[in-house]
């Protein structure tokens, strides 16, 4: 590449004010690979560092609420649990909703607690949400084993439908994903974001079955339901591990449609507004 | 010019400024504003990404630029605080688009406009060479080629396994520059990076940078308030005033003109209503350089004292108002800093509402011949609501000979204060 003669050639780059629709340059973000698997990497380093008790603490947040819920709405308000005991019931739940709340929080802030990059050096922007969305995972694998444990402590074993787990993983990355791009982006302008996320995250917490089951909500409204893309992942991570209830497979495609939809939404708000973050954060 | 590897035509930057805070008088006041603040906050916001022309609370930081570089050139972009260097890299740099105007660069680019962008203080030396080399543009593999080189050009062999926390800040800086020197790009772009970092690093990172041009061939845009080495290193130079290019000439001719046109000393800095710099409690209107006379300057002697004005807007009764002021050195290495608080007899009293002016003086015969720049930072009550003009003002000191005596050669440092001697003879009683 020494004395690139650039006499007649197209400009490697051409920079001025972008106008109308931005589409998402695939070539560029491949070559910027190894970046989100670098920021992937220093997330996970990063987060337990000087802690006492380190990756435990994936576990404790969702072990600990789930003693709480198993007291209140187990044990007091008696809600049902799909005939499986209520402490795995709502674990199972909580372990897709930790990833989910911690996944948007994170990425939600990120632009904004990464500012000092982007003020000073260029790449994909979009990296950076998503490098926090998949860094979120390691602490769901840890939660997720715990879950194992507690099944074979609680003898429930799942149905041969457990194969559609990673498929219900990647509908979790896709929603949390397209909701944290969209914050994220928002973020940087509007600096509200910061203060609606912990909100959202506990309406949308009582929007999802974690603490009862969806077989609570009538028949009529239950694809209603389903349109909040967290519902078709719980429920379906209980019915292949815990065989609560058969596949429910109509709430989990509008569920994947959701995500899907909010998936390229974020993608595509993202993109349209990313070119404004340097001047703003 | 179609042998250009940069062309740049008619690159302009608009930035809106923060709007001027509202001052409440009374409580019913204070009560609707706050209530109605969401909508005009609002309105602020959403016009942050918006173009207007000829709105008060916008500013154009780079004008109209136009210029080609070909390839292998090494140009040295050069300018007061504020005169659209920074702006003109970032855009080139991609990280911020331009308002209008176009930029076509016929290659890679890199821009280091910041030693060690990305660094985490928990990370390893070793984990950060990764970290910041992918965050540069470079790919997994490219780093592991060079990861030696890196590694050798830092000198930290033996803390590789470190946290960068525990790096002492020489060495943090010595690694950092040593990830981006080794960037593989046609163009280098470089913000005054090179301000941190001892003598001896500057000295081999410019010898570095020097490599880069002259054996790769490569095309460097280097910003820098540090002349000698502008003209050391440079070629050609791109003047810069007010976000329009000013002078673009071979290095040395420009170099001169800023330092001799007195565009490059500001003697004194006053500022429209709207855009005073200061906290909610009090704003800045001016800064002005004086000497013994009382007249306005950027050069004195150094036989002679320098006074500096500061002329302030207190916002509202009971305001305590502090300020100091950091004068440093043309290289931005700070000589010393000087607090209103001990004027003891004025500080620490609430200020009721009003204009007020003060002075600070720098004795005769303190500083060494150079330039100097003046620093103001200010706070309210108790050092919180920090404000910062950086290099406000600017001047020149002159060696007019009264100190020097019959001495010949140049003294050393950045002050010359003079003190005093005693002589005794011992051997007899």
């Amino acid at each position: 590449m020494k004395n690139t003669s650039p006499l007649n050639t197209e400009p490697f780059i051409h920079i001025k004010p972008k106008k109308g629709l931005q589409l998402i340059n695939f070539r560029e973000l491949k070559q910027y690979r190894d970046l989100l698997y670098f920021l992937v990497a220093r997330n996970i380093k990063v987060k337990y560092k000087q802690t006492v008790l380190g990756g435990l603490w994936a576990v404790i947040q969702p072990f600990f609420m789930m003693i709480v819920f198993t007291l209140f709405f187990g044990k007091l308000a008696k809600i049902p649990s799909d005939g499986i005991p209520y402490p795995i019931f709502n674990y199972s739940a909580m372990v897709a909703w930790t990833y989910f709340a911690q996944a948007i929080n994170q990425s939600g802030n990120s632009i904004v607690g990464e500012s000092n990059l982007i003020s000073k050096v260029y790449f994909p922007r979009i990296i950076i949400p998503f490098a926090f969305v998949l860094s979120g995972l390691m602490d769901f694998f840890i939660a997720f084993f715990v879950l194992i444990l507690m099944m074979l402590y609680f003898h429930i074993y799942p149905t041969f439908m457990v194969l559609s787990v990673p498929f219900l993983i990647i509908l979790m990355i896709m929603a949390s994903s397209g909701a944290g791009m969209v914050l994220a982006a928002l973020n940087a302008k509007y600096r509200d974001i910061r203060y609606t996320i912990p909100f959202l995250v506990q309406f949308w917490m009582f929007a999802t079955p974690i603490v009862y089951p969806a077989s609570m909500i009538p028949e009529k409204y239950r694809l209603i339901y389903a349109l909040n893309p967290m519902t078709g992942v719980i429920e379906g991570f209980r019915s292949v591990l815990l065989n609560t209830v058969p596949f429910p497979s109509d709430m989990i495609i509008i569920s994947f449609l959701v995500s899907l939809v909010l998936f390229i939404l974020g993608l595509f708000y993202f993109k349209q507004v990313e070119r404004f973050f340097a001047d703003v954060i | 010019m179609s042998n250009s590897i940069i062309q740049v035509n008619n690159l302009s930057k608009q930035y809106h400024i923060g709007a001027r805070e509202r001052i409440n008088r009374t409580f019913r006041e204070a009560v609707v504003d706050t209530l109605t603040a969401p909508v005009r906050n609002y309105r602020n916001l959403k016009r942050l990404t918006k173009v207007e022309y000829d709105q008060p609370d916008t500013i154009w930081a780079l004008q109209d630029a136009s210029f080609n570089v070909r390839p292998g050139e090494v140009v040295g972009i050069i300018g007061q605080n504020g005169a659209g260097k920074s702006t003109l890299l970032k855009i080139l740099s991609r990280i911020t688009e331009p308002t209008t105007g176009e930029a076509k660069l016929f290659g890679r680019v890199s821009s280091l406009l910041e030693v060690g962008t990305g660094f985490h203080s928990e990370l390893t030396g070793r984990e950060n060479i990764y970290l910041n080399g992918a965050i540069l543009g470079m790919r997994k593999a490219e780093i592991t080629a060079k990861f030696d080189e890196i590694v050798d050009f830092a000198g930290i062999e033996t803390f590789l396994d470190t946290p960068v926390k525990r790096y002492s800040s020489g060495m943090y800086v010595r690694l950092a520059f040593a990830v981006a020197a080794h960037l593989e790009s046609e163009i280098l772009l470089v913000d005054e990076v090179l301000a941190v970092g001892d003598a001896a690093f500057q000295n081999k990172c410019l010898g570095k940078m020097q490599d880069i041009s002259s054996r790769e061939g490569r095309t460097i845009l280097f910003v820098s308030h540090n002349m000698p080495s502008v003209r050391k290193f440079c070629h050609r130079g791109v003047l810069f005033e007010s976000g329009k290019i000013y002078l673009d000439d071979e290095v040395n001719k420009v170099v001169d003109d800023y330092l001799d046109s007195g565009s490059a000393t500001f003697s004194s800095r006053t500022w429209i209503p709207g855009d005073r710099p200061g906290n909610p409690f009090f704003k800045i209107s001016s800064i002005t350089l004086k000497n013994s006379e009382g007249t306005e300057t950027s050069a004195i002697n150094i036989s002679d004292e320098l006074i500096v004005e500061i002329t302030y807007e207190v916002l509202g009764d009971g305001v305590i108002p502090q300020y100091s002021l950091v004068l440093s050195d043309a290289d931005g290495n700070c000589i010393f800093g000087s607090l209103n608080n001990y004027e003891h007899d004025h500080y620490g009293k609430p200020l009721p509402k009003g204009v007020y002016s003060s002075t600070c003086k720098i004795y005769r015969n303190l500083l060494n011949a150079g330039r100097f720049f003046v620093t103001l930072i200010g706070f309210n009550n108790n050092w919180h609501d920090e404000f910062k003009i950086e290099n406000a003002v600017s001047f020149h000191a002159h060696d007019d000979g009264v100190i020097k005596g019959d001495y010949p050669g140049n003294y050393g440092g950045p002050i010359r204060p003079l003190l005093r001697w005693h002589t005794r003879r011992t051997d007899i009683t």
